[in-house]
């Protein structure tokens, strides 16, 4: 039998209250997670967790024996965001998810996570940030299973494969801060309304169809992107974890399901049945089988 | 120096940038090897040959753009292009993917690089990266940093830099955004191609005409409205109780009227944005911005846009009107 993946929290995609922070991360402890990505990766602005806490969550969690990776920022800008990085990269504790080139910069030659959004299409790339001092890598979101098994076969020895398993899809990055646009807001002076949408806020076309959900300076898909039924040709695939994507309600049962599908202890189907009644809109997955990626393929196909 | 790079599509849009005042023009092969990958666009060798012809004699040089993301499964197409663009001798080669600039770099050392817009560096750490490891000249920076942003980075950068200065306005980092797959499967990544034309429908509905890509609505245009082409991020949506363009109008860049400071702040190059367009925007809007930056070489305290220049330049806008994007911060 092949080896279990292990589960991964990736960072907080959104801006939460401190408290919420603070005990998301209290049963992220005791929960079945193996790894846990901590930091803010979308907005310079979302300082209610200082970087000092952000070490001091991170010790808690590794003395609850997870692994703590820290994530880094993916848009960088201004200096003051350059100078944070630095900070982040010099630390001797935790490894660093390199979410930028200018990560992957500060960390050369040291143990680092490449994240989704350093673009790792083809196996030279891959070979090339191996060379550097790249540990793990996370599979680019728009990449189909087809060009991951071809990634697989030609996978340097030491690096792992992460895959993003269950989140709404970060799809891109901007200057211009969309929450507060939608507010009427400058940036400057946003009044921190992302605050107000924990799970982002929902974009539709105008024939009500929901098709993108705004975080920040961030867009996401408003759909939920779910391979749990896709868990047996993650696991033929060797892929090391699979990253579960916090979301404002239920991360704790969503890990749960996973794990009990990794141990055969559920059935992915029933366990996706149970999911998808938590998303905020429902589930996605066209990206996997290089579709679309709003296009529901599981579902289809049993359909279908 | 001010070096003024100008799109061509193909030969006479080329021709149109040479002859009216272009420094470098730059152009890509007839596929997925570069980001403007369109029916009926771009140049096979034989063409391409002519084109740097034609511009070398008249001391122009020619850029090949090779800037999008090959997967292990094309991978092979993309190293013959680099070796065809080394073939042909290009003054430079604009690439985003590491594994691209790897092997020029390592294949085609006298090739010289360019970090194109798709490799999304937006500081000078990331642009320290790909000088390092791939010796590259030149970086076209996203058109995501203010002024003072972009003059901080060419302070601190170890190569040139290059700015968008004229064209379709990109309200996302370069490289790092797949709305357009998500909605059709194709992105500038994988694809060379945003928002394509192959997923576009019109509808002649009750509510008006009606624009949709990958089936999704993108833009209902009502009576006495004109419906332009649905670009994802330029359409209008609903968010909350409201609809409107919830991620940006259908505009064009322009900066013009930042010339003065773009130079001051160090910028070696404008690119315009363009290589879809017609020869006649390409004459139009490559002899505005010859004109603007001789002027403002000459007498950059003097030197101020002219009303005819902005007028030309409206006129080939999308949406007929321009913004100065995130060089200006209250756009942000």
């Amino acid at each position: 039998m092949s080896a279990k993946p292990k589960l991964s929290v990736g960072p907080i995609l959104y801006y939460w209250d401190r408290d919420k922070i603070f005990d998301f991360y209290r049963e992220i402890a005791q929960s079945a997670a193996d790894i846990v990505y901590l930091g803010e990766t979308v907005c310079a602005k979302r300082t209610l967790i200082r970087l000092e806490e952000w070490f001091e969550i991170a010790d808690t969690l590794a003395a609850a024996g997870k692994e703590v990776v820290l994530s880094s920022m993916a848009l960088l800008e201004a200096d003051s965001e350059l100078k944070r990085l630095k900070r982040i990269c010099e630390n001797d504790r935790y490894w660093v998810e390199a979410n930028d080139m200018g990560a992957v910069n500060l960390m050369q030659g040291r143990p680092f996570v490449s994240g989704h959004s350093v673009n790792v299409y083809n196996e030279r790339t891959l070979k090339l940030l191996a060379q550097k001092g790249m540990r793990r890598w996370v599979l680019p979101v728009e990449l189909s299973h087809e060009t991951l098994a071809a990634m697989q076969a030609q996978r340097p020895e030491g690096v792992e494969t992460e895959v993003f398993a269950y989140g709404r899809l970060p799809l891109a990055y901007s200057a211009r801060c969309f929450t507060a646009r939608a507010h009427n807001l400058p940036k400057d002076d946003c009044q921190y309304r992302c605050l107000d949408y924990p799970d982002g806020l929902t974009l539709s076309a105008q024939d009500d169809t929901r098709f993108l959900a705004l975080n920040g300076i961030q867009t996401q898909s408003a759909q939920t992107f779910n391979l749990l039924p896709e868990l047996d040709r993650l696991v033929e695939l060797k892929v090391d974890v699979l990253r579960i994507s916090p979301q404002s309600n239920r991360t704790l049962q969503i890990i749960d399901i996973f794990n009990r599908a990794i141990n055969g202890e559920l059935d992915a189907a029933e366990g996706a049945a149970q999911l998808s009644r938590w998303m905020p809109v429902g589930p996605c997955d066209g990206y996997w089988f290089g579709d679309a990626g709003m296009i529901e393929h599981a579902r289809n196909r049993i359909a279908g | 120096m001010m070096e003024l790079v100008c799109p061509a599509g193909n030969l006479p849009s080329l021709k149109a940038a040479v002859d009216n005042g272009a420094n470098a023009v730059y152009l890509g092969f007839k596929d997925d090897t570069n980001a403007r990958h369109f029916a009926g666009l771009n140049f096979d060798k034989a063409k391409m040959t002519q084109g740097i012809d034609y511009a070398r004699q008249r001391g122009v040089r020619v850029f090949l753009a090779l800037n999008t993301y090959p997967q292990p499964a094309n991978w092979s197409r993309w190293q013959f292009a680099v070796d065809q663009a080394a073939d042909l001798g290009v003054d430079a080669m604009i690439a985003a993917d590491l594994g691209v600039l790897d092997y020029a770099a390592e294949r085609h050392p006298n090739l010289p690089l360019h970090l194109s817009v798709q490799g999304s560096a937006t500081n000078y750490e990331a642009l320290s990266f790909y000088r390092e490891n791939f010796g590259i000249r030149r970086a076209v920076l996203p058109r995501v940093l203010s002024l003072p942003q972009v003059k901080h980075v060419v302070e601190n950068s170890p190569v040139e830099i290059e700015i968008f200065g004229f064209g379709s306005l990109c309200v996302m980092v370069e490289g790092r955004c797949i709305l357009s797959s998500y909605a059709t499967g194709r992105s500038p990544n994988t694809f060379g191609a945003c928002s394509p034309a192959s997923h576009v429908e019109w509808r002649e509905t009750p509510q008006g005409l009606e624009t949709r890509l990958g089936g999704v609505l993108i833009e209902r245009a009502g009576q006495g409205e004109s419906a332009g082409y649905p670009t994802l991020c330029k359409g209008r949506f609903q968010v909350g109780a409201n609809t409107y363009h919830a991620i940006e109008e259908p505009t064009s860049l322009n900066t013009l009227e930042l010339l003065p400071q773009l130079i001051e702040a160090g910028v070696v190059a404008i690119k315009i944005e363009g290589r879809q367009r017609s020869p006649v925007y390409v004459k139009q809007v490559t002899q505005v911005w010859r004109q603007a930056i001789d002027a403002c070489i000459r007498n950059p305290d003097g030197y101020q846009t002219r009303a005819d220049w902005m007028s030309q330049l409206d006129k080939v806008s999308e949406g007929s009107q321009t913004t100065l994007g995130a060089y200006s911060r209250p756009w942000q």
